[in-house]
């Protein structure tokens, strides 16, 4: 079946190097908020820099919260990147709290920043893979792959495919099912993060 | 655990690299796109683009470079050069940049900062200050090093930080383009100051001086331009040294 890649658009960062990554490797994505193109989709691609609540509001706005949970159950491969997969929990500490999809249980919570001297957590850190997913295929154990975020995912299932130590571990990876989501950035992580993109798309 | 970053600057004027290009296997050793690309496949952590260009082509040409370079480049990005309204910073992150790095307009309409922080996210806001040493206080130089602007360099670190800048580029000017290695005094004291990255920059002889920013002034980052553009002094080398003496890098 010819593989159908949409990057749901919901005015949230930059979507276009997700794109760019994945014509780089030989594939065509589209980038959309129609809801239809979502439901034809074979892949989708949650992305997204930015505010947890602003998002959850937009995607609101747009009608796009339940067409988002549909293809999830219709077993679609999904991908969630950064704030893409923060917004999969259930709740966020975000602003006192915000509420999320809800498709994943556990919450999303704030670097503390009493002990750690700088937040966000951005640049270039070693992941340590917990479980063998096909999206790690080929992918050495240890890469490095780029972080930009303030919170993190944390999980009540056991799910963590990776973890990444910032003063402390957290959940750099979750997959369930036809889910699978980074805190890092794929689409700037170089060969490794070109390679996770590629494994998603294949099989 | 967190790696130190390394990273090349490459300065654009009128679509190419200037400055001390000499590499001997490049068709064109002046194209941005192709001197990235190497940067690229050498681990570099991050590439800064400084566009210089002043005729009045240039928010036309940078954005179509900056396009060009998204669509071949999967490392994060920042790009400045006369960024002095939103609208600048919006169309370099339209077309691709990941950061938008400002240097004069911030320190002559700090609210910039702010605006732009909460518009795009502090992330994204990358403050470049250029200090030089007078008497025994750092002071800020703007309009590319020409103008004194009498305001205190620590002071200023700490006000973009408050203003919601997400990094800061540290250039010593004493030290730019003199090899005597960075100006540890200066990137300490910032380093202290703020509660987010510094970017070291100004007089990178070698792999030692960024051991030494990195042991002694705890910079998140290291920024060349000139010893990355010569064969014998690549950046995976480097990369290699920092880490036999204990230095955390991706490679």
């Amino acid at each position: 079946m010819k593989k159908k890649i949409a990057i749901i658009d919901y005015g949230m960062g930059n979507l276009k190097n997700v794109r760019n990554a994945f014509n780089f490797l030989g594939y065509d994505a589209e980038i959309t908020e129609n809801y239809k193109h979502i439901e034809n989709a074979t892949h989708l691609i949650l992305p997204g820099v930015g505010g947890f609540k602003d998002a959850m509001l937009t995607l609101r706005q747009k009608g796009l919260i339940e067409p988002i949970k549909d293809a999830v159950a219709s077993g679609k491969n999904f991908l969630g990147i950064c704030l893409g997969m923060q917004l999969l929990f259930e709740t966020s500490e975000e602003f006192g709290h915000s509420e999320g999809f809800g498709i994943l249980k556990g919450k999303v919570i704030r670097f503390d920043d009493s002990v750690i001297p700088l937040i966000p957590h951005i640049g270039w850190n070693d992941i340590e893979m917990s479980k063998p997913v096909k999206e790690f295929n080929g992918i050495e154990n240890n890469s490095f792959f780029y972080f930009l975020h303030s919170y993190y995912c944390a999980p009540e299932e056991d799910i963590t495919a990776a973890v990444c130590d910032y003063y402390g571990k957290f959940s750099a990876c979750v997959k369930k099912n036809n889910i699978f989501a980074c805190q890092f950035h794929p689409e700037k992580s170089h060969t490794a993060g070109l390679a996770l993109l590629k494994n998603f798309i294949n099989n | 655990m967190l790696a130190k970053r390394i990273i090349p600057c490459l300065d654009i004027k009128n679509k190419e690299v200037v400055k001390g290009i000499n590499f001997e296997d490049l068709r064109s050793a002046g194209d941005p796109v192709e001197l990235a690309k190497r940067y690229d496949g050498e681990l570099a952590d991050e590439l800064m683009f400084l566009d210089i260009t002043a005729s009045h082509e240039k928010r036309k040409t940078i954005l179509e470079l900056v396009n060009k370079i998204s669509e071949n480049i999967f490392i994060p990005f920042s790009v400045g050069g006369g960024v002095s309204e939103i609208e600048d910073i919006r169309d370099l992150l339209n077309s691709g940049a990941d950061k938008v790095s400002i240097n004069t307009a911030a320190v002559l309409k700090p609210r910039l900062i702010d605006g732009a922080a909460k518009k795009f996210g502090s992330s994204t806001i990358v403050i470049a200050i250029d200090a030089k040493k007078i008497g025994d206080e750092y002071i800020v130089f703007t309009h590319g090093g020409r103008k004194n602007s009498g305001i205190n360099a620590i002071d200023w670190a700490k006000e973009a930080y408050n203003r919601g800048a997400g990094e800061i580029l540290l250039t010593s000017m004493d030290r730019d383009g003199t090899k005597n290695g960075y100006e540890i005094e200066l990137t300490s004291s910032v380093v202290k100051s703020v509660k987010i990255p510094v970017i070291a920059s100004g007089g990178a002889r070698d792999a030692k001086d960024m051991e030494e920013v990195f042991v002694k002034s705890d910079a998140s980052a290291a920024l060349a331009a000139s010893i990355f553009h010569y064969e014998n002094s690549g950046i995976i080398p480097i990369k290699k040294y920092l880490k036999s003496k204990g230095i955390n890098v991706r490679l």
